[in-house]
């Protein structure tokens, strides 16, 4: 059907004004949504439960009197509710999302389809191991390709999330030096340039930490490493490739000297992507790492997790992974689920029950998918992309380490800014009004003003040319003077730049109702 | 390959534009020795068709909760849960964004999680939440470790009717930090014994309710005698759905509260990804683990929320931060969220009424069974039998009717000398007939 347009014009009329204010606070298709708080009712619900009669007469001086203070939405409403809050998040689905470190890559909807399989979505945890045979083969297979892409010879697949599994790599690590006599081994090395979880990971399990310098061109110093490893020293903590994005061409050397000294090399596998299908961790000398299925192996990052951490671990350190783990026998595939018998020396338990099934179930549809080829191409994808924005910018901005290929993402420094009086925040929100997500920035800490760029494999070359584009035309703008463009970004977000420094002063943390509202009434009795 | 955008073509001139012959001169800082010119050992890819035919294989290896009649709880709850909550958790925005760290282009997520954070709190009775914990089992011990920051002692006193999973937990990681954890010794009514373990050293005390084996405990007591020697009151809880019924942490004097949330909006995914709930006293924030959102203005005035006393974190403190946790639980803390304003107060207190009065029905039927003897005084939906002969073998036994009859104590913990202790759970997806079945079936194994 087409739309009668007798009687009404077809073309705009007049020009409108550039900064225009609705009456109402939304923005076209932007709506200005309250809170559940301010929106629901105490006494509505969106739910249809069949009343039961409440004889809590087992219960006397144990349950709850006062209202609970949660309001409660139709259907419809909560729908419209969530629907208007989705629409101001920016989304991999959307546009790139160029977060170096943080790999956000095409989430295929097949793997949450498999999920969401019943025999996966409502299995439950404790379920009698007869009854979860299927669960137990794909955690089998998964631990199966885990091992053979890392060329190690087991894998600990319950941690949580990437810092989660750090925790189980440097656990397991404590426990062999124990189990060696080992335990006096006080220190952790870290480089300069680690994510912050490492050496909070380590201070967790009671470890000092100490750092290891850098070269001038972005890699572990060898000589201030080798100089730092001393009796006391109980692992490293290395990612590879870097957070510089850049291989350390030393890796094998840094094994060598690490192992050398009785520590334990343990490798941030934040980056695997990077180098998932060509190059084996196992080959390099790593002890322990840990893989971020909510990275390379693209299940979803949901607004920050869940993730999932499975940690590969060297034949030395492979006895004292934590439990439970899969083993298969002719009866069918078991679960060790204590540290006794042929456990014994496991260093104890990271989660209640088996870890992140739901992510196990997406990450290996995931590579079911990709297959040995597929992966590989992933990994050579993901750099190709990155040294492509990496070249294309490098003519007006200042890569932090010229010289050379860069791994999964493409490091810039602040300097092609000075004298702009603009800096990195101002130009990573000015990204936002092209549309696109910032970079990672100000990390990691050794690059000055740093500026992360990690495009990931499943952007088309004309999403990066898009990207590239904007990325040159803000350039030039900068260098041009425009500063208000910069100093006051985002105009065009949901939100313009938000006060962070008043709300670490005067922390509001949960909705209180304002003096004048109406506390909600006490139910009556059913 | 379907995820991979780019052709041939493209690369071809992408290495041009790089000024490289070829992709190899790219990975060119990998040591020879560690070059693998070879595919490895492993399947070459599938299409969607492939994949799906085998694990739907897999999956069907498997006996989904929903296939018939179904008791296992012990940490985990069958619950059901709104179709628009899948749905909104889905959405692209929600499920493919990351951690809100712009915030100008994620009120969405923000907006979320201060809503989560208050329901949080009003459920656990307490004034602050955090964006969420993985799971309750590692939100205990975090909660564990947080004591010891505000108290500066290193002794801790866990229940012995606190989850064995969550006490192993807890033992590990705060083992580690050079921590002292004393675990009391399992008992069905174990809560009372807490007091006596308390001394001036103790950081903490952990009392988990409903406990493991169902009993619920008004904790007034214990908190109160924990309190008089300095130290904090940390409650667990593993069914958020009790919070709907029961006296809240807050309300009976807790500092830490933890819990599970994955009754709430999460379905049970074989042990993950679920969402730890945690909650304290305002004066205790700053030594809170994990992500904060707090309310805040833009430039223009208006309201708007970011990720807020962040310098507790690692990613800025490093070595000194409260915890290591980065990645949490968001789209399940989504999940949560969106089911418990679905349901509001009226239908969480229903909710809640309902499951209740579920166990009470299947506590009346089982203990009509012969031999069976119900171990549980005060439970929410919950609750210990011994069940004569053993309760693996009953479990065994009763998989030949079609129903799964609960979780045998000793899965938990194998040492605890509690092998004739099964423990079954009943919630508003338990039938009258599912309960009528599983009193058949033990009584016609006992008899």
């Amino acid at each position: 059907m087409t739309m009668l347009n007798v009687g009404r014009p077809t073309q705009p009329q007049t020009a409108v004004p550039v900064a225009h204010a609705s009456l109402t606070g939304a923005r076209g298709l932007l709506q200005d949504e309250a809170l559940i708080f301010e929106l629901g009712g105490w006494d509505k619900t969106g739910v249809d439960l069949e009343p039961a009669a409440l004889d809590a007469s087992d219960l006397a001086g144990l349950t709850r009197e006062a209202p609970i203070g949660l309001p409660g939405l139709s259907e419809p409403e909560a729908m419209r509710h969530y629907v208007r809050l989705s629409q101001k998040n920016h989304a991999i689905d959307l546009a790139l999302y160029p977060l170096g470190s943080c790999t956000m890559k095409h989430n295929p909807r097949l793997n949450e389809k498999m999920a969401r399989l019943p025999g996966f979505a409502d299995l439950h945890p404790l379920a009698p191991i007869s009854t979860a045979q299927g669960a137990l083969q794909l955690m089998d297979e998964l631990a199966h390709w885990l091992k053979t892409m890392t060329a190690m010879p087991a894998v600990a697949l319950s941690p949580k999330a990437g810092a989660h599994g750090e925790l189980c790599g440097l656990l397991t690590i404590k426990a062999a030096h124990e189990a060696k006599g080992q335990g006096h081994r006080r220190l952790v090395l870290v480089p300069t340039s680690a994510h912050g979880t490492n050496p909070a990971t380590a201070a967790f399990v009671g470890y000092d930490v100490a750092e290891i310098a850098q070269t001038e061109d972005g890699r572990v110093d060898l000589a201030d490493l080798e100089a730092k490893l001393t009796p006391d020293v109980a692992a490293i903590m290395v990612t590879n490739p870097n957070t510089c994005g850049l291989f350390e061409r030393d890796v094998i050397e840094i094994g060598r000297l690490t192992h050398a000294v009785g520590a334990y090399f343990y490798c941030d596998g934040a980056n695997f992507n990077a180098i998932v299908g060509r190059v084996r961790p196992g080959d390099l000398g790593v002890d322990a790492m840990h893989i971020n299925l909510h990275k390379t192996f693209s299940t979803p990052h949901g607004g920050g997790g869940p993730g999932a951490g499975p940690v590969v671990l060297s034949e030395a350190l492979a006895p004292y992974a934590p439990a439970p783990w899969v083993v298969s026998g002719p009866d069918g595939f078991k679960l060790v689920e204590e540290t006794i018998d042929e456990a014994a020396a496991g260093f104890g338990r990271m989660v209640a029950f088996q870890g992140q099934m739901g992510m196990f179930v997406r990450a290996y549809a995931y590579m079911l998918s990709h297959g040995t080829d597929g992966l590989r191409q992933v990994a050579e994808d993901a750099v190709l992309n990155a040294n492509y924005v990496k070249a294309r910018l490098s003519g007006v901005m200042s890569p932090a380490f010229p010289d050379g290929p860069c791994m999964h993402e493409a490091l810039f420094d602040d300097s092609w800014l000075e004298g702009t009086d603009i800096t990195t925040l101002d130009f990573a929100k000015a990204m936002i009004d092209e549309g696109f997500h910032p970079m990672t920035m100000y990390f990691p800490l050794v690059v000055h003003g740093a500026m992360l760029i990690e495009p990931t494999e499943t952007e088309s070359k004309q999403e990066l040319d898009r990207f590239c584009d904007a990325l040159i035309a803000l350039a030039h703008a900068a260098k041009a003077g425009d500063v208000d463009r910069f100093k006051g970004a985002p105009y065009l977000a949901p939100l313009r730049r938000l006060d962070e420094t008043l709300a670490a002063r005067k922390p509001k943390l949960t909705w209180r109702p304002e003096p004048t509202t109406v506390a909600p009434a006490p139910l009556a009795a059913e | 390959m379907r995820y991979l955008p780019l052709t041939p073509a493209d690369r071809a001139e992408m290495l041009g534009v790089i000024g490289v012959d070829s992709i190899d001169d790219l990975f060119a800082d990998v040591p020879v020795a560690a070059r693998k010119a070879e595919l490895f050992d492993l399947p070459r890819h599938a299409g969607e068709m492939e994949v799906e035919r085998h694990l739907q294989a897999l999956a069907a290896k498997n006996r989904p909760a929903g296939a018939g009649p179904f008791f296992c709880g012990a940490g985990a709850y069958k619950h059901h849960v709104p179709a628009t909550v899948d749905h909104i958790i889905q959405r692209s925005e929600f499920l493919t964004s990351y951690t809100p760290y712009q915030p100008e282009i994620a009120q969405g997520t923000l907006q979320v999680l201060f809503e989560f954070q208050t329901q949080v709190a009003a459920l656990t009775g307490l004034e602050v939440a955090n964006a969420s914990m993985y799971d309750g089992s590692t939100g205990c011990a975090e909660a564990v470790m947080m004591a010891q920051r505000v108290t500066r002692r290193k002794k801790a006193v866990l229940s012995g009717g606190l989850h064995p999973h969550y006490a192993a937990v807890t033992q590990t990681i705060a083992h580690a930090e050079g921590m002292d954890i004393t675990r009391l010794p399992v008992a069905i009514d174990a809560e009372a014994a807490v007091i006596a373990a308390i001394t001036p050293e103790t950081a903490c005390v952990v009392v988990q309710t409903p406990n493991v084996f169902g009993v619920v405990t008004d904790v007034s007591k214990i908190a109160e005698a924990a309190h008089a020697a300095g130290a904090l009151m940390i409650v667990v809880t593993t069914e958020a759905v009790s919070f709907g019924l029961l006296k809240s942490p807050g309300e009976m004097g807790a500092d830490i509260a933890v819990a599970e949330g994955q009754s709430i909006g999460v379905g049970l995914s074989y042990g993950g990804p679920y969402v730890g709930l945690f909650a304290c006293r305002e004066k205790f924030v700053r030594q809170m683990p994990g992500r904060l959102c707090g309310e805040t203005v833009d430039a223009e005035g208006r309201r708007g929320f970011v990720l807020t006393l962040s310098t507790r974190e690692q990613h800025i403190r490093r070595e000194k931060a409260t915890s290591n946790i980065c990645t949490n639980s968001g789209l399940c803390a989504l999940a949560f969220t969106i089911h418990l304003s679905l349901l509001g107060e009226r239908g969480l207190r229903d909710l809640a009424a309902i499951n209740h009065a579920k166990a009470r029905q299947l506590r009346d039927a089982l203990a009509a069974v012969p031999g069976v003897e119900i171990l549980t005084p005060r439970f929410f939906n919950e609750f210990a039998v011994r069940v004569p002969g053993g309760a693996a073998q009953a479990v065994e036994a009763l998989l030949g009717d079609g129903i799964v009859a609960g979780v045998p104590f000793s899965r938990l913990d194998p040492k605890a000398g509690l092998d004739d202790v099964l423990l079954v759970a009943a919630t508003e997806t338990t039938t009258d007939a599912d309960i009528a079945a599983f009193a058949q079936a033990l009584k016609g194994r006992t008899l």
